[in-house]
């Protein structure tokens, strides 16, 4: 379990986190979602004692990290930034790290089996491709086994079948009972991977609620259907007092209603309906929604949108 | 954890561990067995300890042939006990980087993360390196400055009569030298805690081992000689060389001295290791 309570850390005249309080619990996986420099990477620091709170504290099982007699075996980490000397094999670097924990040459074995780099486990780690780092940096968190995981953008370089084994394996891990804390920009892979969601935006909590929570408050449901008498059934809905839109391809969509008092509604009224579907917003459309101003580096492409959207306005 | 908000943490924080690897706490000794692994690991650290080595007894060699032949431009201190063991010049640049880089090195690929997040009290890390690096400097060092005075004094021996170790002061500035370039190296490693970034330490390094004291020495005046004697590199010749430059602090003040700028540069490095963010 990680618990931060009133977490602050500034930069200079810079708030990177401001006022957070957060628990992650063991037993699921949590997902850190928020747009770069909302102060995700940053947090991820002092849960592991490599950044001094401004104020505020965090601990991770009831203690701060430091104060913990093996804390290898309390926290595996993975962070965004290089960890690893460029000099060194990814085994000799596994050997050092284990060494602290006297944990032997086996385990250090076990792990570089695990995450699938016997072949060049005698490498230098400078020669690695960006996704044999990512799974070194893997291998050194699962080192000691421990009791909770926090992982800064792991599938980052990863292929997809990297990618699904590192999905399954936080599963799994999480399922044992350990505390699993996990942030990556891929919405798409966090909605499979993630139970729960911590939204930062500008250093602040967003949100802090479980993922279907998140997904449902973001939207809503929205039925789409499609029917060669469009107009009559948009005219007959909205004497109904519904939300009616067309869409670009002649389909309709409804805001709050379920998919079957749109079949209903058709039916009683003899109109054909070629396709009705209830779509659930997904989590990137609830993300988006969330911090769209929330954004602090934002492309020019974007801004240059908006700037278009002003005018059209 | 008395002030924890609920009592379903509680319970969870004193759940049995779920890890099925057997770890160990954090010691010194363990800190020192990861330092040391790291440090025999990277192929730089032997390719400077053996270019160390080679220099060592390269110059000795040389002195030796100079010595023997008598040749006309041999200065009073060639023809010294310490005078095989001039090489030091040279090797204290490469002890003095190996120091920075042993630090340094961490910060540069990121390593330190690592390093840190396995030890988090972070101090052990910066008293695991100076030993490791301590002991393996001092041992080499100490013995390489043995061989470079025998090798150096059986070149001389076969045609003039040759200084054994028996031969006054001739002990002290053999030993000297081993430990003159280990407080080198350790003040390099001071420098890595302060600085961190590898080209900042190095030339920090450069500057306080060789371009001050020289500075001072030449062109501040009769003062500039005074304050230059205190510098690590001028106190430690004191000691290490048989005829050091003038002014010079005595043998064991100019050692005292050195040792001091290796003591207070650890005490900044650590007051900074453990101030500032990693």
């Amino acid at each position: 379990m990680i618990e931060a309570r009133n977490l602050t850390k500034r930069y200079g005249d810079r708030l990177a986190v401001d006022d957070l309080s957060f628990i992650v619990k063991p037993g699921i996986v949590t997902g850190f979602l928020g747009p770069n420099g909302a102060g995700k990477s940053t947090t991820m620091r002092m849960i592991v004692g490599l950044d001094r709170p401004t104020s505020g504290s965090v601990t991770v099982n009831g203690k701060p990290l430091s104060e913990h007699l093996r804390p290898l075996a309390e926290v595996g980490v993975l962070l965004e930034a290089r960890a690893i000397h460029s000099g060194r094999t990814a085994r000799n670097h596994l050997l050092a790290m284990a060494a602290t924990a006297g944990i032997g040459r086996r385990r250090v074995d076990e792990v570089i089996d695990l995450v699938g780099l016997n072949e060049v486990a005698d490498r230098r780690a400078g020669r690695f491709s960006l996704g044999m780092g990512q799974r070194l940096g893997i291998a050194s968190a699962l080192l000691a086994d421990p009791d909770a995981l926090i992982l800064d953008e792991p599938v980052n370089g990863l292929d997809p079948d990297g990618v699904r084994w590192i999905r399954n394996l936080l599963r799994d891990l999480a399922a044992e009972g350990r505390t699993v804390f996990l942030s990556s920009h891929l919405m798409s892979e966090m909605a499979l991977t993630a139970d729960h969601v911590i939204v930062v935006g500008r250093g602040r909590l967003l949100r802090d609620q479980s993922m279907a929570d998140f997904i449902a408050d973001a939207g809503g449901n929205v039925v789409r259907v499609r029917s060669p008498q469009a107009r009559r059934l948009a005219s007959i809905l909205r004497s109904r007092g519904l939300d009616v839109r067309d869409v670009a391809d002649g389909a309709l969509e409804i805001d709050g209603v379920s998919s079957d008092e749109i079949g209903l509604a058709a039916a009683t009224e003899h109109l054909t309906v070629l396709e009705l579907a209830a779509k659930s917003a997904s989590l990137e459309e609830a993300y988006m929604a969330l911090t769209d101003d929330q954004v602090e580096y934002r492309s020019i492409s974007r801004i240059n949108e908006d700037e278009t959207d002003k005018v059209a306005a | 954890m008395s002030s924890h908000p609920s009592n379903y943490a509680m319970t969870l924080t004193e759940a049995p561990r779920r890890t099925r690897v057997h770890s160990e706490p954090v010691t010194l000794t363990r800190a020192v067995n990861s330092e040391w692994i790291k440090f025999r690991t990277l192929r730089s650290s032997w390719a400077i300890l053996g270019a160390g080595i080679l220099a060592m007894l390269f110059f000795a060699a040389i002195v030796g042939l100079q010595v023997r032949h008598l040749k006309p431009d041999l200065q009073p201190a060639d023809i010294s006990p310490s005078g095989t063991l001039q090489g030091y010049y040279l090797v204290q640049l490469l002890i003095g980087a190996l120091g920075v880089i042993f630090v340094s090195g961490e910060y540069g690929t990121g390593m330190i993360r690592s390093t840190m997040t396995a030890v988090p009290k972070r101090v052990p890390v910066l008293w695991a390196k100076l030993l490791v690096f301590v002991a393996i400097i001092a041992i080499s060092m100490i013995l390489v400055s043995f061989a470079a005075f025998f090798v150096g004094q059986a070149v001389i021996s076969s045609t003039r009569p040759a200084f054994s170790l028996g031969s006054p002061g001739a002990l002290r500035v053999v030993v000297g030298t081993g430990l003159y370039l280990t407080l080198l190296g350790t003040i390099g490693a001071g420098l890595g805690w302060i600085v961190r970034n590898t080209a900042g330490s190095l030339v920090s390094f450069v500057t306080l081992a060789l371009v001050l004291p020289v500075l001072f020495g030449d062109a501040l005046g009769h003062w500039g000689k005074h304050v230059g004697e205190f510098f690590p590199t001028a106190a430690g010749a004191a000691f290490s060389n048989s005829v050091p430059e003038q002014p010079s602090l005595s043998p064991w003040v100019g050692l005292s001295v050195m040792a001091a700028w290796a003591v207070i540069t650890l005490v900044v490095g650590y007051w900074a290791l453990r101030r500032r963010d990693v």
